[in-house]
């Protein structure tokens, strides 16, 4: 239009940003509540730094952390039928799906990519906690079932990285079957011979701990993380006492005999790395064979001895 | 019938006049029979009518009716020689869900489902019909069994959810239920389910992932109960009967939202008020179940099933 509009404003709004920033500079750590420098915090993967705190992250940030030097390819998930049951509380429940879509960077609470973890092919599945507290329903569990078929084609591993309340109540008895669609599809993935590996983060209760979550090859979990069937709440009210401060987090479970190890998030990649390559490649320099056909014969042709 | 629900009032006082009648004794017998048949007559076209359009709260509330035929109750018209098996060799035995062999006309089937209890004894003894792990665990030994003896597995659901306590998440309720889901979806026999009461959430899926799985008219499967519902969404355990509008966890819901395969009807009034009859009705529909999967491979029966679960709501919604 003018110079004026063109020119000054986006002057003027930068100013007005500018006063907004001096607030986020300085993230305040919920654990030790020492404030944290954002630029350290980024650095460290939102681990705090004082107390080894960790905090929930966003399913992208989860992806670059999960799969070698931070590169995937994400999937375009299929369209599912939208709020089925018409369902409306206070509020619409398309108008908290557009709400939460607004907000978000993937359609629903779950993101599916490909890349390599260890050097191998791996489908990773993280889950949103910040859209919708990262509930299941057909949209997830459709993204689900997708990321086990991609898998399967791929011949690769599959990791599910859970970041949930549970079940979609805004979808009923349609987000319940969701348990048992997810855990038809990752039997898929096992009947191939495919490792499935879950790795529980802060938080995974309800359906999603109690069905897809808890049948991983291997569970890894992330320090502090609660990981639980019934809500906190719930439990202190059905036996009316209080529960120990660690009920239900990752190390509880550890010590518990359910998961198989607590890992901190600068580990992971390294972890899930060595494992898949345990599994995936089982004699020296034997070149990464896909696993059905390992099992007929062991492909050591021309194998060179690793360095 | 001694239970009487809120909305059954009307109901409540004609039985008691008809009982009245019929313990009067007088001169004129003729007339207070005949008085009877009229008012029996008028009971049955008011519990046609209030029966034949109960909201989903009233439904549920049928659903949870104390009198409602139990698991036991079945076991006891239903199934002859049924030997109950106990433990999950793991830890402990969990009287929320029973299980074990038995015989339906003639045919052997490992029988598992929940059990609430009927007085408080026995409520306590079955605790509410809420398992805990060992439940789970147990269900999990017998359906794999059942499979090693190619004998089909028949569960019946009712429960309001699987136990929510500090014990029970100690000993992995997430993945007992995880597992028992499981290995529904894997064993290759014929597996059907029956939601004869409450279908609560995770507790009742985890015995529920069946070739055939079937409810009765009046009873009820849901993610959430609708007071937690209310109580989340709407932030008031009043709203109970609004949620229970949305859920859509009635049978008839279920039926067109593709989750269940049949409705099997209840008789006049309820299973609660004939639960002779409503047993029957529930054996039949298992015995044709059972009959549909006679020749079928094990194989393929896991792989339907399988199927049947994965094309869930990708169809013939919206």
């Amino acid at each position: 239009m003018s110079w004026l509009t063109e020119f000054v404003r986006p002057k003027i709004q930068q100013l007005v940003r500018r006063t907004d920033v001096p607030e986020n500079l300085w993230h305040k750590c919920k654990s030790c509540e020492q404030m944290i420098f954002h630029r350290d915090l980024a650095k460290n993967n939102h681990v705090c730094q004082h107390c080894g705190h960790h905090m929930r992250i966003s399913a992208q940030n989860r992806l670059e952390l999960l799969f070698d030097g931070g590169k995937y390819q994400t999937i375009e998930l299929p369209n599912v039928p939208v709020d089925p049951l018409k369902f409306r509380d206070q509020k619409k429940y398309t108008d908290r799906l557009k709400a939460a879509q607004a907000k978000a960077t993937y359609k629903d609470a779950l993101a599916v990519a490909h890349g390599e973890v260890g050097g191998h092919a791996t489908v990773i599945a993280v889950f949103d906690f910040s859209f919708m507290g990262g509930s299941m329903g057909i949209a997830v569990g459709e993204g689900i079932v997708a990321a086990a078929e991609l898998a399967s084609v791929q011949d690769a591993a599959l990791i599910i990285v859970p970041a949930s309340g549970g079940a979609r109540m805004q979808e009923g008895i349609l987000s319940l079957m969701q348990m048992a669609r997810t855990t038809a599809a990752i039997e898929k993935v096992k009947e191939k011979g495919l490792p499935y590996f879950v790795l529980l983060t802060d938080p995974t209760t309800g359906g999603v701990s109690a069905s897809f979550a808890m049948l991983g090859d291997i569970q890894v979990a992330e320090p502090g993380a609660q990981i639980g069937f019934a809500g906190r709440r719930v439990i202190e009210n059905t036996i009316r006492e209080k529960l120990p401060d660690d009920f239900q987090t990752a190390e509880y479970l550890l010590d518990h005999g359910m998961v198989d190890m607590v890992v901190p998030r600068n580990e992971l990649n390294a972890t899930f790395g060595r494992l898949i390559d345990m599994i995936r490649r089982t004699k020296p320099g034997a070149s990464i064979v896909p696993i059905k056909d390992a099992k007929k014969k062991p492909d050591t042709k021309g194998a060179k001895a690793d360095k | 019938m001694h239970n009487f629900l809120d909305f059954e009032k009307p109901i409540a006082e004609l039985e008691g006049k008809i009982e009245e009648l019929r313990h009067l004794t007088g001169n004129d017998e003729v007339n207070i029979a005949d008085e009877v048949a009229r008012l029996q007559d008028k009971l049955t076209k008011l519990l046609q009518g209030t029966y034949g359009k109960l909201t989903p709260w009233q439904k549920t509330q049928v659903a949870r009716h104390p009198d409602r035929p139990h698991f036991t109750d079945y076991i006891g018209h239903l199934f002859e020689d049924f030997t109950p098996l106990s433990g999950d060799r793991l830890f402990g035995e969990d009287e929320a869900i029973i299980g074990g062999l038995a015989r339906l006309q003639g045919r052997s089937v490992m029988v598992i489902g929940h059990e609430k209890g009927h007085d408080t004894e026995t409520r306590v003894k079955h605790n509410f019909g809420s398992a805990r792990p060992e439940g789970y665990r147990k269900a999990v030994r017998l359906m794999r069994m059942a499979e090693r003896f190619n004998i089909p597995v028949v569960t019946l659901v009712d429960t309001a959810g699987a136990f929510p306590g500090a014990d029970a998440e100690a000993r992995g309720q997430s993945e007992a239920i995880a597992r028992s889901i499981e290995t529904c979806l894997d064993i290759k026999v014929p597996l059907i389910s029956i939601v004869i009461g409450e279908g609560g959430s995770g507790g009742a899926i985890a015995l529920a992932v069946a070739n055939t799985v079937l409810m009765l008219e009046n009873s009820i499967y849901s993610v959430i109960s609708p007071e937690g519902c209310a109580s989340i969404l709407w932030r008031s355990g009043d709203e109970a009967k609004t949620a229970a509008e949305a859920l859509r966890l009635t049978a008839q819901d279920l039926l067109q939202l593709g989750v269940i395969d049949d409705i099997i009807a209840e008789p006049l009034g309820g299973a609660q008020r004939s639960p002779a009859e409503a047993c029957k009705r529930v054996g039949a529909a298992i015995i044709k179940a059972l009959e549909s999967m006679d020749d079928v491979e094990g194989g393929v029966l896991k792989a339907r099933r399988r199927d049947k679960f994965l094309e869930m709501g990708r169809k013939g919604l919206n």
